[in-house]
């Protein structure tokens, strides 16, 4: 009884908070997806680039947020940024410690490593595109701008599918690191009402059951988007 | 034969590294002009063509079609087309066929023939697509049309390939070895596809092994050796012995080959 009435959505219960936490988790992930696609889109051209100096740029950059860990790269931007915040705060005459938004700083942070697994899955994605279908725009007279936009990108996006399945789940795992902000995200709400109710087992339980199910659930809209950019391959290749 | 060339290659130079690939290459095609490319595999003649479309940009010469030339200029990065629009412009007179087909694997028959008319000509889809489907009826997959290139016969994606090509309503198409890559049952569907074309006044540059069309199809034939051309003429006359001996040598060769295959 007393378990219901602690998962519930009643005074005592914590139903509510953590179904807040999920979507924020939900959230949160979402915008460190969106600023990994914009900045590992940005590391990915930098890395095929012509010029030798955009492709150290693009290497040390996944390099860097491949190679260190992802607590550190979170304690920076939120620690580091929030003294970037301070510093900006005290130019303006405003006295005290100032925050970086917990969850702009986790969503940076986070997505900021996204960009460095999704820039190799951008490149990979690219040097799976034949040569000569961009040869045969070319050879139409299709000016290369529309040629990124009408071949390159959509055929990127088709091959880049299951690397950004794999991308997204880490980032989902690596969104609970964002705890140690403070932002009431699912993590973090299960670990305060696992200590406030000293129901550990059960809460972290529900906790983990939670992750499984958005875990699961995006697997089978990757899945679904995987089936249907497959329909152009070659049979016998994913096709259901 | 008075009239300006539907294509000019003026002295085409190319080299990769130290390898001078084309030594000086001229060539002119009038209307409606079947002239297939000989030479045995390094010659330069796949080369050659794909300089003429700029997809390789020549060291020197010049390309010239329909009286209109293709300007260059030479940067640090090499010469290429100076001006860009011009470039596009040409190409869109310029057809292609290439060996390995490359048709866009993420679209439909239909609408890799519709993409240049509609995304390139900018001319109204509904239009275009009427056009395709004439343009896959003459080439014969016309039930082919929603297919995906990866589910069609090499054949077939060589004859979409050439539907693709002629929906540009281009004034000469580059044929590059377009029946190289092809199972040897497969390659008669293409060439009687090429052949009505020619019977149809189109023009043709084609670089080809296929002995059998230089002869019976092609108007002119033009062999190439290290990287310059050896001897051209008529089908009849180079195939009646008048070519360079290095020419009767290369046809005994191909013969044997086919004769062993």
């Amino acid at each position: 009884m007393e378990i219901i009435e602690l998962l519930g959505f009643g005074a005592k219960g914590w139903g509510a908070l953590i179904l807040t936490g999920m979507l924020l988790t939900l959230c949160v992930t979402l915008a460190s997806l969106a600023i990994g696609a914009l900045v590992g889109g940005l590391i990915a051209t930098a890395k095929l680039s012509n010029f030798w100096w955009l492709r150290v740029l693009g290497t040390t950059y996944t390099t860097i947020f491949r190679g260190v860990p992802e607590l550190l790269i979170i304690y920076l931007i939120y620690f580091g940024g929030s003294n970037a915040v301070t510093a900006i705060g005290h130019a303006m005459g405003i006295e005290g410690f100032l925050g970086m938004p917990s969850f702009l700083a986790g969503a940076l942070a986070v997505g900021l490593i996204s960009a460095a697994y999704q820039a190799e899955v951008y490149r990979g994605a690219y040097r799976a595109i034949p040569r000569g279908e961009i040869e045969a725009a070319a050879s139409i007279g299709m000016p290369p701008l529309r040629c990124v936009r009408r071949i390159i990108l959509p055929q990127i996006l088709r091959f880049a599918i299951p690397g950004l399945n794999n991308v997204w789940q880490l980032s989902l795992k690596d969104s609970a690191l964002i705890s140690v902000t403070g932002l009431a995200e699912l993590m973090r709400t299960t670990q305060v009402a696992a200590g406030s109710t000293r129901q550990y087992f059960m809460f972290y339980i529900v906790g983990g059951l939670l992750y499984l199910v958005l875990t699961s659930f995006s697997e089978r809209l990757f899945n679904s988007a995987e089936r249907r950019s497959n329909k152009s391959m070659p049979r016998g290749m994913g096709q259901v | 034969m008075s009239a300006t060339p539907r294509l000019s290659v003026r002295n085409i130079r190319k080299s990769f590294g130290a390898h001078e690939v084309l030594r000086g290459i001229s060539l002119d095609a009038h209307d409606g002009d079947v002239i297939s490319v000989l030479g045995a595999s390094g010659s330069g003649k796949s080369t050659f063509l794909r300089c003429i479309n700029m997809l390789e940009s020549a060291d020197d010469g010049d390309v010239i079609v329909s009286g209109e030339k293709i300007t260059m200029k030479t940067t640090s990065q090499g010469r290429g087309a100076a001006n860009r629009k011009q470039l596009d412009r040409i190409r869109t007179e310029l057809g292609m066929v290439f060996q390995s087909f490359n048709l866009w694997s993420h679209m439909t028959i239909l609408e890799n023939i519709i993409e240049g008319p509609v995304h390139v000509q900018k001319r109204p889809r509904a239009e275009c697509i009427a056009e395709a489907e004439a343009l896959l009826e003459k080439v014969g997959i016309a039930d082919r049309k929603d297919y995906y290139p990866a589910h069609l016969s090499g054949g077939q994606k060589q004859r979409a390939a050439i539907a693709r090509s002629l929906a540009m309503k281009p004034k000469v198409i580059l044929f590059d070895e377009p029946t190289s890559a092809l199972d040897p049952e497969l390659v008669g569907e293409v060439l009687r596809v090429m052949r009505d074309l020619a019977a149809e006044k189109m023009t043709m540059l084609v670089v080809t092994h296929e002995m059998g069309f230089a002869r019976n199809v092609s108007n002119r034939v033009i062999f190439m050796r290290d990287g310059l051309i050896d001897c051209q003429g008529t089908p009849d006359d180079m195939f009646g012995g008048q070519g360079s001996p290095y020419f009767q040598q290369f046809i005994r060769h191909m013969e044997t080959e086919n004769d062993a295959a």
